[in-house]
């Protein structure tokens, strides 16, 4: 079988397109690169729509830390507490048990059982904590000038937010921000490992990788694919996010603007 | 457990639940956490070790050596971890039986790849199959705290690495001027302190480090995870004096609540640490103590 026909074969394969049957043996490096790589759009998937509805939430819960009023305070902290203090590994497992308890209540909880939604409904609240303390902290450190300065222009409520509060916290968050987006493209290879099943063999790269490595019993080929997929997807979401950046900071002079640091200090 | 517990059937309440919670299985639970704590133990000085070596070829002046360094910082940023979990216990393994094949049987005539196996010969097989289960148990755990060790050295590298940057230049430059050599002045400027800026850290690195325990079960550990999952599940009265349904939610929420209570204590701890390092100190903790006291 030649490559484009395994790539015919196997590049929508982890969303249900093209060949049903796995290769089972005499695995050619064509088809780990496609099979791993079709696993990469679960990774993609999960990661980029947590990361979208995740940033609203986010602002949210750091507006409700900041907030002088307990009643909106408390449940924010305590939402930041459970979610960074304890391992994502263990809230997939709570989720997938509780959703299939939910499911026996009500059939409307069934798609919370599989992997499109439940894991990303964890995911989402999981990076919604994260990034809900990295924008609390920017908010606080938002400069008391910037806010006079909107007092001054007669800048109220909702305006001055908009306008003045909210980018600027945008702009302080967004090098933290972005470590936080690359941890949680890597937090998504867990998904498959923690409860969740691979429906009719669906899974992400990871789990196409481990499949070629038990298969193979040769975790020198799989695993490196893996490591170069990766690499790939966090050069991208570097590149993406410093566009934001650039954008965020075009009102600053060069030297000022703060530079993107790839910091390894978040982690599931 | 306890005497009333011969029948269980007949119990109902509390004193069900009082000879539940003391089979032997949930022993063998609650030690588990025991091998969770052992790890931490364990993979706490060892990846500090792993990263103090790899912060020590990054600085290095011999180039290839330095290379090594950087990329094995650098990797940690751009391949998720759980990758290295599942990679580095079974290419150790491999790698040492490889070579204890190539030491004890150098007569073998056939090649160690055959298509999808991996055969080596019986005498390097790692552990002995005649072994007893505790060295299969004891290699399985030992691989997994390379593993973690590995990993978390590459994050603690990046810590120490910057750390030793942070520590002021004047400071090596003087040891110069005093004519020490360059072994000297690491040894005897940079190391010592480099601990205070290493320490905020270090600390986060351990918060991680708490948080990633329940990966052993990725690695075939019977640790809490594996143990929850098992008592959990649903058991009918064939197998089970004790039969319930799914219990697995509550078992997890279990372990849910015991990792918040270890990174909320570590919190703690450390916070009274970086206090005891600040006393004396000239930076702004140091300075704030002091007019604190004044």
């Amino acid at each position: 079988m030649s490559c484009t026909e395994t790539i015919q074969d196997y590049a929508l394969r982890s969303i249900g397109f093209g060949e049903r049957l796995l290769p089972r043996s005499d695995f050619t490096l064509c088809e780990q690169f496609v099979l791993i790589g079709s696993g990469l759009i679960w990774n993609v998937y999960f990661g980029a729509f947590a990361l979208i509805f995740g940033f609203f939430l986010a602002t949210a819960v750091a507006l409700g830390k900041a907030s002088p009023n307990a009643a909106l305070r408390k449940p924010a902290e305590w939402f930041i507490f459970v979610f960074r203090g304890s391992p994502l590994f263990i809230q997939f497992f709570l989720a997938y048990f509780f959703f299939i308890q939910l499911k026996a209540l009500s059939s409307f909880f069934d798609p919370f059982t599989s992997a499109w939604l439940g894991a990303l409904v964890v995911l989402f609240l999981n990076t919604s904590a994260y990034a809900g303390e990295i924008f609390y902290g920017a908010l606080r450190s938002v400069p008391k000038g910037d806010l006079e300065a909107a007092d001054a222009y007669g800048l109220s409520g909702w305006t001055k937010f908009r306008r003045v509060t909210w980018p600027t916290m945008l702009r302080l968050a967004w090098p933290s921000y972005t470590n936080e987006a690359i941890f949680l493209f890597h937090a998504t290879t867990l998904v498959f490992f923690a409860g969740f099943p691979a429906f009719q063999q669906r899974g992400d790269a990871l789990y196409y990788a481990q499949y070629f490595a038990d298969k193979t019993f040769n975790p020198f080929i799989p695993y490196p694919i893996v490591a170069f997929y990766f690499i790939l997807l966090t050069l991208s979401v570097i590149a993406v996010f410093g566009t934001i950046n650039r954008r965020l900071n075009r009102h600053l002079v060069a030297v000022d603007r703060p530079k993107l640091r790839v910091r390894p200090n978040l982690l599931r | 457990m306890f005497s009333y517990c011969t029948d269980p059937s007949t119990l109902s309440g509390l004193t069900w639940l009082s000879c539940y919670l003391t089979t032997g299985k949930h022993i063998a639970f609650y030690a588990s956490f025991g091998t969770v704590m052992l790890l931490l133990a364990i993979t706490a000085p060892a990846a500090l070790t792993f990263g103090f070596l790899g912060a020590m070829a990054a600085r290095s002046h011999i180039a290839p050596l330095r290379w090594i360094g950087k990329i094995y910082t650098a990797m940690v940023r751009g391949i998720p971890d759980i990758a290295f979990f599942l990679f580095v216990p079974i290419a150790l393994d491999q790698g040492l039986e490889y070579l204890r094949h190539r030491w004890k049987c150098p007569d073998w005539g056939e090649a160690v790849r055959q298509g999808n196996d991996f055969v080596v010969c019986a005498e390097a097989k790692l552990p002995l199959s005649t072994a007893p289960q505790w060295v299969h148990e004891g290699y399985g755990f030992t691989l997994a705290v390379l593993a973690f060790a590995f990993v978390f050295g590459a994050f603690a590298a990046n810590v120490l690495y910057g750390a030793m940057q942070a520590v002021p230049k004047a400071q090596i430059e003087t040891a110069a001027a005093y004519g020490m050599t360059q072994r000297q002045s690491f040894w005897r400027i940079l190391v010592p302190q480099m601990w205070v800026y290493a320490l905020p850290g270090l600390s986060n690195l351990w918060q991680i480090l708490v948080k990633a325990t329940p990966l052993l079960f990725l690695l075939g550990i019977e640790d809490i995870v594996y143990w929850a999952r098992e008592l959990g599940g649903s058991k009918t009265a064939r197998f089970s004096d004790y039969p319930h349904g799914d219990w697995r939610m509550w078992y997890f929420l279990g372990l849910l609540v015991f990792y918040l209570l270890l990174t909320w204590l570590s919190e703690k701890g450390f916070s009274r640490l970086m206090t005891r390092l600040s006393h004396g100190q000239a930076t702004m903790a140091g300075e704030a103590q002091r007019k604190a006291a004044a």
